[in-house]
């Protein structure tokens, strides 16, 4: 059995590993590099679950092929916060209770700070459509919509 | 001591904040583990072989090439889970949805697996398993499945609950029956009817998390099962029946769970992947694509209801009546009993039948979905309390008000009422602004009330006091959307310690008790209860040992904000003992401080609320928009306002998705045609407008805090108030589930025509 080789930049360590051709991206992380924090909803690019930055573009790593990403430099979830200091988001999500059962909020979180990081100060219409790739089925969105709201408040400074 | 469950107002200082969930930061930076997440030493990878068809009989399974596949360690089919039911029918039920036997009942019955050493080889393997089909003639649709024409499931099904017994076997598995008083005489003394038949689509729980695990059974018999459930006490015990196993050797652990809303109570492959893990004799992973989970997990009943109302000019309701069909999938189930129990219980009713008939199709296992059965007899019967309101000329609050059950009303499956919120929660909405603000054109405005029973069950806790004075707390009912830190609370609301002294963990089924499962809005209800009581316990323990440790009799200790103190003139110079003080010395006083309660959480109070909801429907489209939606329902006292806030919204949400969009569709050869999140539609962020909430707290009698379930009550209004709505915004009356744009388009055509 033969796997292709690839080396990236993975939450700014630098990482090599083989894998098989139809292995994709969220395979590698979970299964070849123990990275766990991007979950597999749907295997489909619907749910969003398995959202990762791949060089600086939002992307369902679902949809990503584990040798597509030789050269790329790829931020998941783990590496969101800074040592002990949690991104605002994530705190924000803790203090809104944005979340319940949890599945889906590595996957919310990186799509919120790839919108934050586009556009730090979105209405809540643009926090909607920005967020409408990610499914979440326990909330109904409201709490994390206001979560995204207070975090963007918190690094504007407000 | 005897643990005294009922209500005592009091003051809180913890039960009623809102701090953060203890499980939360692991949630924000992705280590908490989930069923998928987990890994063993020398782990296979599980793949199940489902059935293409909707109903065939199995010839013969050929897996002699599968299993000569380099890297397969084991192939499984039905011989290698016995029949163990003993004439169990449920039993053997299980079983035959877990691996068909000898008939494939649905597209995506599992009729074989293979444990191999990646990916790869697993899914060559399924390929190279031959399987002879003999195709029967199948039935998906609830109606046509109970006509003398339909093909039947199973010959040996006669329908029960009727006297006398039918002669023939038919689709028809059993007839319920509920109510009191004489409907024909109360329709008589009508002076307006309204008679309607509904229809609702099948629907899918759509957790995000696909049912996952990783078991390990080993060459003595013992086994492991790391598994996403909302029970895993009750996992371990269907998986030892099924597999002849003791259950004290089977260790269930409960990983963080994903969603569940009622999929997570059945087992569906766990059996199979400890059944792969026994013949291959190293741990199997098993993890359900997003494929395999529409196609065999989950989903609701599909139904079909007739409901009839009689009222006089007054608005006071004579007789109201239901007939209620419900798709079980292919094995009995008690699915229309439960529609039929709810459907009038939010009325104090003179003259009531419900019958309910469980109906067998070639679709999934019916699954509990969040209040189960509820939602779509509550659609049926609010949509004609609506629709009665508007004939009347009445106020559709007032006239649901005039008819509220109350305190002492006989509820029409038969308890009577205690203290209920149904009179409250409509005051609230009457009050309520958004049922006063204007609305434009296209746009409606619909209301509706639901019910729901609530669960309490058995539990089991078990608090530990450790030597700093902090305590751990381990709870045995799974937390499917915070109830750590509510039952943290709880906790530190008992021993008046703060919150952030207490931690509380799942425990697995070889550490605490057997506890039931977090289904019925039971987790907090009765886990708090059974924290309660463990608390009071630990306060005994501790006020003995301040007792000794002060050299005084233990009658004059009380337990006061987190200290023992002595009472008495002659010990005013005893400063009172912490809790980490009494911990401290607890060596030398009787060794470690706990506190236990097992117990059967009685008296989980009947939940009632009131949904009030905008829409606009674009009469182009047929697109409906929903503006604005308020939730308001009792919570009997809510510990984390939060996570209570969050189940009003994600019930409201979820109901939102099923009277819009959800349905499983089915094509003309049985086979489901969108096991998918792409066509399989949930409600996105850009669909819903932020979700209001009013939390009303009637206290519930038989619990200390007056706590009642919040879990389940929010999914059963809003099929009915948003399919009033729709049917305000567009002049017709909606009756069928979802209402999507081309059933709103077909309504709109048939009212221009008409």
């Amino acid at each position: 059995m033969s796997g292709l080789a690839v080396s990236a930049t993975i939450n700014g360590d630098e990482v090599e590993y083989l894998c098989q051709a139809e292995e994709t991206l969220l395979d590698v992380l979970r299964n070849r590099l123990g990275l766990t924090g991007a979950k597999e909803g749907c295997g489909t690019g619907d749910c969003g679950a398995c959202s990762v930055v791949l060089d600086g573009k939002l992307v369902c790593s679902c949809l990503v092929l584990g040798a597509e990403v030789q050269g790329a430099t790829v931020e998941t979830i783990e590496g969101m916060a800074k040592g002990d200091t949690l991104h605002p988001l994530q705190t924000k999500f803790l203090e809104h209770a944005a979340l319940q059962c949890g599945i889906c909020t590595p996957g919310f979180l990186m799509a919120a700070k790839a919108l934050l990081d586009a556009n730090p100060d979105p209405t809540e219409e643009e926090i909607r459509f920005g967020l409408a790739g990610n499914l979440c089925r326990c909330t109904g969105y409201d709490k994390i919509v206001r979560a995204v709201q207070a975090a963007a408040l918190e690094i504007n400074g407000g | 001591m005897r643990f005294d469950a009922t209500y005592q107002d009091r003051t809180y200082k913890s039960v009623g904040t809102r701090p953060v969930r203890p499980d939360g930061v692991d949630k924000v930076t992705g280590r908490a583990r989930y069923g998928a997440d987990f890994n063993m030493p020398g782990q296979l990878v599980g793949r199940i072989l489902r059935s293409p068809h909707a109903h065939a009989r199995i010839g013969s399974i050929d897996t002699a090439r599968a299993e000569a596949l380099k890297g397969v360690k084991a192939v499984v089919t039905a011989d290698d889970l016995p029949d163990l039911s003993n004439g169990d029918q449920a039993h053997h039920d299980l079983l035959d949805n877990c691996m068909a036997r000898s008939t494939a009942f649905y597209d995506g019955h599992a009729v074989a697996a293979v444990a191999a050493v990646d990916a790869r080889t697993a899914r060559q393997a399924l390929k190279l398993i031959e399987v002879s089909y003999e195709v029967l003639p199948h039935v998906v649709d609830v109606d046509e499945a109970m006509l003398p024409s339909a093909p039947v499931l199973h010959d040996t099904i006669f329908t029960d609950g009727v006297d006398p017994r039918p002669t023939t076997s038919s689709n028809v598995a059993a007839r319920s029956e509920f109510g009191h008083g004489d409907v024909d005489a109360g329709l008589a003394a009508a002076d307006v009817i309204v008679e309607r038949s509904f229809k609702t689509e099948q629907t899918h729980q759509g957790y995000i998390e696909p049912h996952a695990c990783v078991a390990s059974v080993n060459s003595d018999g013992t086994a492991e099962l790391w598994v996403c459930t909302q029970g895993h006490f009750v996992y371990r015990q269907k998986c030892a029946d099924l597999l002849g196993m003791d259950v004290s050797k089977l260790r269930v652990t409960s990983s963080e769970i994903g969603g569940g809303f009622g999929g997570k109570t059945h087992v569906w492959m766990e059996p199979v992947a400890l059944a792969l893990s026994r013949k291959a004799g190293r741990p199997v992973k098993l993890v359900m694509s997003r494929e395999e989970v529409f196609r065999a997990s989950g989903p609701t009943s599909a139904t079909s209801i007739d409901v009839i109302i009689g009222a006089r000019h007054d608005g006071t309701i004579t007789a109201a009546s239901a007939e209620l069909r419900y798709s079980c999938g292919p094995y009995a189930e008690l699915w229309a009993e439960l529609g039929a129990m709810t459907s009038f219980a939010c009325y104090d009713l003179q003259n009531v039948k419900t019958v309910g008939y469980e109906v067998l199709v070639n679709r999934p296992k019916t699954a509990a979905y969040r209040a189960p059965s509820a939602p779509m007899a509550a659609f049926a019967v609010e949509s004609v309390v609506d629709e009665l309101a508007q004939k009347l000329g009445m106020d559709p609050i007032a006239f649901r008000i005039k008819n509220a059950a109350r305190e002492g009303t006989r509820s029409s499956y038969g308890p009577v009422y205690g203290p209920i919120g149904i009179r409250p929660t409509l005051d609230a909405a009457q009050a309520h602004p958004h049922m006063h603000a204007p609305l434009g054109p296209n746009k409606g405005r619909g209301m509706a009330c639901g019910f729901w029973f609530n669960f309490g069950g058995q539990t089991c806790t078990d608090l530990n006091v450790n030597a700093d004075g902090t305590v751990t707390l381990a709870v045995g009912t799974v937390d499917v959307g915070g109830s750590r830190a509510s039952l943290s609370l709880v906790a530190a609301e008992e021993l008046g310690i703060p919150y952030e002294h207490v931690r509380a963990v799942v425990a697995d089924t070889a550490t605490l008790g057997y506890n039931d499962m977090t289904d019925g809005s039971r987790g907090t209800f009765s886990s708090s209860m059974a924290t309660i009581s463990a608390s009071r316990n630990a306060i005994e323990v501790m006020r003995s040992r301040a007792a000794m440790m002060w050299d005084i009799p233990v009658e004059e200790v009380i337990w006061e904000d987190g200290h023992a103190k002595a009472i008495g003139a002659s010990y005013g110079n005893l400063a009172p003992l912490s809790v980490r003080e009494i911990a401290e010395a607890s060596g030398k006083t009787g060794g470690p401080i706990a506190g236990h309660s097992e117990m059967v959480a009685d008296g989980a109070g009947v939940s009632f609320a009131t949904h009030i909801c905008d829409v606009e429907v674009d009469p182009e489209t047929g697109s409906t928009r929903i503006l604005r939606y308020t939730v308001i329902q009792d919570a009997g006292k809510a510990v984390h306002p939060d996570y209570v806030e969050g189940q009003y919204q994600g019930g409201a949400a979820q109901g939102i998705g099923w009277a819009l969009n959800e349905e499983y569709v089915y094509g003309a050869d049985g086979r489901l045609q969108n096991p998918g999140f792409l066509d399989y539609r949930i409600p996105v962020c850009s669909d819903l407008p932020m979700i209001d909430t009013q939390i009303l707290e009637i206290p519930n009698p038989s619990h200390p805090y007056g706590v009642r379930g919040v879990g389940e009550t929010s999914i059963v209004p809003p099929l009915a108030a948003i399919a009033n709505a729709v049917s305000n915004a567009v002049g017709v009356r909606m009756t069928h589930i979802p209402m999507s744009p081309p059933r709103i388009l077909a309504a709109l055509d048939a009212r221009t025509k008409g």
